[in-house]
């Protein structure tokens, strides 16, 4: 095993974690402030990516597509926010639960009336297509390295939003006291919009990002969704540091697992029995990760409102 | 597992009705139409109805319902359609364990189900059974054919992939099955994976000189895209489903040149594909894909039983389905002893036809090919 | 409470009849989703004591329902093949003793998710019990023994001693008589010093750790029976299906079995039959009408939620009481 393989590996699973962050950001900022549980996350993923998709097909130009994903996503959350979500705040996490499930459904069959059965295309731009060489030997998609840049200044944004803006203000202080900040004349209403809709747009870019690389289709985003739970379960809900130190642990758990554990298997094992074994441990990993870390610390690791 | 399927479960009366022909024919389709697999389904069902309406035979009714790719639902409405509708005939089922969940129950009630796309080995062995009808293919007649494809070729290191689940392994037992040289690797990966780059890295690491891979569906989508993306520069071959019709516009041009094996292909010359190409794309403005093709010999197959044999005199409509006699789209067609297909498979490469991509034949990796468990069938 | 009585007692009688009307006029099929409606009733009357008594928002439960099924189908091949199972044991074909297996292996699976579920509250236990039961998901998808994905048929339903389980009437009337067993449990539980302190610990855990009870150890005792109540439901799915497959332990079954809850009324006796009663009818009505009947099925449920809080018998019934 050479030294270039697992540099690889190393960043695939970064880049993986990096994905992952941009849809638990805004889900863990949506619970943060407003004690909100949303399945329906996926769903803006997926509208994410349908956007990018017909929009770059329109147009020849996957630049105006990831334009449009965050736009759409941006609209659809703030639509579903008005309509739905605003009336699940005061009620417990069961209703939450049912009813952002609901809206899975409702997306899903919705999306696919629009847009058909089959996966549309989406490309990644020729800017950013090819190969590019490492030190060391490695070589490694352009494009991989690009989300990873994605992931560290919206990571970045992120923190200067909440720690040096008006906005920011506002949404720590809806964390710590939600009743204070009424109080306090905020008008919470178009707050919580935004930063429904904030997380929205952060879940539609990841999703015309990865779209790109993967598959356009209905259902994409439920997968994505529950690791995207893992990772704000771990990180501790309600924080953004906890939820990107959460994605890229659980992003390198999840590749090295995959790529480690057959080969580690093949010492006793037959190579196919221990591909096979190898590769069923390996997609339990994380949540086997999760639980150790949840036994030993109840609240995640970097607890908001602990 | 001994054959005593249907031991002791309800058997429908089904009284014998008199003349052949213009009897009505009730036919229930239980298909994926909704979510991520509702592709095929949809290409199933479009052709099947397209066959019904060209027959002309206004006497056969098709009850269709969506499974939503659950199994208990599935079983849920093969009951409804068999204890509540009544229907003569079943078919659709597009996955492997949907069909492995319904199609037992369906035949130990003494209805016939013919399937146009899954092909299980447990339905093929030693638990076959006189109403079931597979109009497919085994699942494991595409891997092999590319097993002996490589072979032929030369390919001495290959690399091969697989979802962690029976298809995947029946799939790379199946590849394995033709192709006895030294593999380079065999990974199984997480179904409904969508990020292949680690798997990526082990290819490029491994040195293989060709690539094997069977990922249904978005997967195969995904990691086409990714492959193509991350300079590793390998032929890539695999079965149909992974370059057929309905994912090829969303790989785009990193599928063009990849090697698939079928038995059926848009370009394979005979009148009855002709004619089945051309009125599938004017009826619904896309281009058919191996499952549309399947879910067209299905239609065409049951039609030309009707006109053999009532469908209330099981015994005589059995007959008449295993003769297969009809123009079948891939040129030939027969059953094997296990009502299996005994048909040619072709390799196809992925083409570029002005902007649209599709397959054109390259080879034929087998002929009258048989599956590995008719032997085991006894019936 | 006298309009509630009388709503229960309404839904109590309303399946057994329709079952019966449906075998009167020949419509088989009919019975059978009777039965599929008590035995889901059965599966979230289970999660009922967790969610509705403890308080404790379980969306993992459709692993003990997997793992009745499992128990089912595992017992039931090994009885069909004549190999012996574990330790020489030999495999069974006797319900009685598939559900005996269920209760065990689902007693002891959700000793382990509970001691380590429970510690954690709130959100973090919503996702912890869905982890655990994604883990038993993926091990069973991949563990080639069972037929991995493609899941395990049973050939023959399994028997009941002095019983024909074929039957389909039969069949039904054995899963109602476990479904009213299932409904007597939790108002017996309810009804109990042992629910009281349950109740207590969800709505003041203070106040009960006050008087020396620990809820930690109240809760793990109820998430162990809820588990117990839904594994038996399971191995009812699975010999009603004839087959069982990792689907069952998917997070849409657990998301399902939470609907029911919801969609019925939260907190009730009988909230988990209404809500059996509406989600199967829904289902198949909407499934026959539509391509489209999950789009409807969804918006039908966000309904309920957004305006018909307390599911169905809030609706006909009225408030809950507190007390």
């Amino acid at each position: 095993m050479s030294s270039a393989l697992i540099i690889e590996q190393v960043l695939n699973g970064i880049q993986l974690g990096v994905t992952l962050f941009l849809m638990a950001a805004g889900l863990t900022l949506i619970f943060g402030v407003m004690g909100l549980i949303n399945l329906a996350h996926g769903s803006l993923y997926m509208v994410g990516a349908f956007a990018c998709a017909v929009v770059a097909a329109a147009t020849g130009s996957f630049w105006l597509g990831l334009a449009a994903s965050l736009a759409a996503a941006a609209a659809a959350g703030a639509v579903m926010e008005i309509l739905v979500i605003r009336r699940l705040y005061a009620r417990d996490h069961l209703d939450q639960v049912l009813a952002t499930f609901a809206l899975i459904l409702i997306f899903s069959e919705a999306t696919r009336w629009l847009f058909g059965s089959f996966p549309l295309y989406l490309n990644i731009p020729s800017a950013l297509s090819g190969a590019v060489h490492l030190p060391g030997g490695a070589q490694y998609s352009l494009y991989r390295l690009a989300i990873i840049g994605v992931g560290i200044v919206v990571a970045a944004g992120l923190y200067l939003l909440i720690s040096h803006t008006r906005l920011g203000m506002r949404i720590r202080a809806g964390e710590s006291d939600r009743e204070m900040i009424g109080a306090l004349g905020v008008d919470i209403r178009t707050l919580y919009t935004i930063v429904f809709a904030l997380g929205a747009a952060l879940a539609g870019l990841a999703g015309a990002l990865v779209g790109a690389q993967q598959s356009v289709q209905v259902g994409m985003g439920e997968p994505v969704l529950i690791l995207a739970f893992v990772v704000i379960v771990i990180g501790g809900i309600g924080s953004i540091k906890g939820a990107l130190i959460g994605a890229v642990l659980v992003g390198v758990v999840d590749t090295l697992g995959r790529f480690l554990l057959p080969v580690l298997l093949e010492v006793f094992l037959p190579p196919s029995q221990a591909a096979s074994i190898g590769a069923a441990v390996a997609s339990m990993l994380i949540y086997i990760v999760m639980a150790l870390i949840l036994a030993v610390r109840p609240q995640g690791l970097f607890a908001a409102n602990a | 597992m001994k054959a005593v399927l249907g031991a002791g479960l309800v058997a429908l009366s089904v009284a014998v009705a008199g003349s052949v022909h213009a009897e009505p024919v009730k036919i229930g389709m239980i298909t994926t139409l909704s979510g991520g697999g509702a592709g095929l389904g949809v290409d199933v069902r479009d052709a099947f109805m397209l066959a019904i309406k060209q027959s002309g035979n206004e006497e056969i009714e098709v009850v269709i319902e969506d499974d939503g790719q659950k199994p208990e639902l599935a079983v849920q409405i093969a009951d409804k359609m068999i204890q509540s509708d009544k229907v003569d005939l079943m078919t659709g089922i597009i996955w492997s364990n949907l069909a492995m969940a319904v199609v037992p129950s369906v035949t130990g009630q003494d209805v016939i189900y013919l399937s146009p796309n899954a092909g299980p080995s447990a339905l093929a062995g030693a638990n076959c059974n006189p109403n079931y009808f597979n109009v497919a293919y085994q699942n494991d007649n595409f891997h092999e054919a590319v097993g002996a494809y490589a072979k032929a070729q030369g390919f001495k290191k290959m690399f091969i992939m697989a979802p962690n689940y029976p298809a995947g392994k029946d799939s790379l037992t199946g590849f394995k099955r033709y192709y006895d040289a030294e593999l380079a690797g065999e990974v199984y990966t997480k179904l409904g994976q969508t990020d292949y780059a680690a798997e990526i890295a082990q290819i490029r690491s491994s040195g293989a000189d060709g690539l094997f891979f069977f990922l249904p569906g978005g997967m195969g989508i995904a990691f086409m895209k990714q492959f193509a993306q991350s300079g590793v520069d390998l032929p890539v071959m695999g079965p149909g489903f992974s370059f057929s019709q309905d994912v090829l516009g969303a790989i785009g041009d990193a599928a063009v040149g990849a090697k698939n094996s079928s038995q059926w292909s848009k370009d394979l010359d005979n009148e009855a594909n002709k004619k089945f190409v051309e009125t599938f794309q004017s009826e619904y403005g896309r281009l058919p894909s191996l499952y549309a093709a399947q879910g067209y010999d299905t239609a065409n197959l049951v039609l030309s039983a009707i006109e053999k044999a009532s469908v209330k005199d099981k015994e005589a409509f059995r007959a008449a389905l295993k003769e297969a006699d009809f123009d079948s789209v891939r040129g030939k067609f027969k059953f094997n002893t296990n009502n299996h297909p005994i048909q040619d498979i072709y390799m196809r490469e992925v083409i570029k036809e002005g902007d649209v991509l599709t397959n054109k034949i390259v080879d034929t990796a087998f002929t009258d090919h048989q599956d590995a468990y008719a032997a085991e069938c006894k019936m | 409470m006298t309009r509630e009585r009388t709503v229960n007692l309404v839904l109590l009688l309303l399946v057994p009849a329709a079952a019966l009307a449906a075998q009167a006029i020949g419509e088989t099929f009919y019975v059978t989703l009777a039965t599929r409606i008590a035995i889901l009733a059965l599966a979230a009357t289970g999660l009922n004591i967790a969610l509705g008594l403890g308080g404790l928002v379980s969306f993992g439960h459709a692993a003990f329902f997997g793992i009745g099924g499992y128990a089912a189908g595992i017992l039931a091949t090994h009885a069909f093949n004549q190999e012996p199972l574990l330790f020489g044991l030999p495999g069974s074909k006797q319900m009685l003793v598939i559900w005996l297996t269920s209760l065990v292996a689902s007693g002891l699976v959700a000793a382990v998710i509970g001691a380590i579920s429970l510690r954690t509250s709130g959100v973090y236990f919503i996702m912890i019990t869905l982890a655990f039961a994604q883990m038993i998901y993926y091990f069973a998808i991949s563990w080639p023994a069972y037929g991995g994905e493609d899941g395990l048929s049973l050939y023959v339903r399994n028997s009941f001693p002095g019983l024909n389980t074929l039957d389909p009437m039969t069949f039904f009337l054995i899963c109602y008589g476990l479904l009213v067993l299932g409904l007597l449990v939790f108002a017996t539980l309810r009804a109990s010093r042992f629910g009281t302190a349950l109740q207590a610990s969800r709505q003041n855990p203070t106040r009960v750790a006050a008087v020396g009870i620990t809820p930690y150890r109240i809760r793990l005792v109820a998430f162990i029976l809820s588990g117990m109540v839904t594994a038996i439901a399971g191995a009812l799915y699975a010999d009603l299906n004839r087959f069982v497959s990792p689907s069952m332990l998917s997070w849409h079954m657990s998301g399902e079995l939470i609907v029911l809850i919801i969609l019925g009324g939260t907190g009730r006796l009988f909230g988990p039959l209404a809500g059996a009663i509406l989600y199967i009818l829904f289902e198949f009505v909407l499934g026959g009408l539509t391509e489209s009947w999950q789009l409807f099925l969804g918006l039908i449920l966000l309904g309920v939620v957004l305006f018909a809080r307390g599911g169905l018998i809030g609706l006909l019934a009225g408030k809950e009481r507190h007390g």
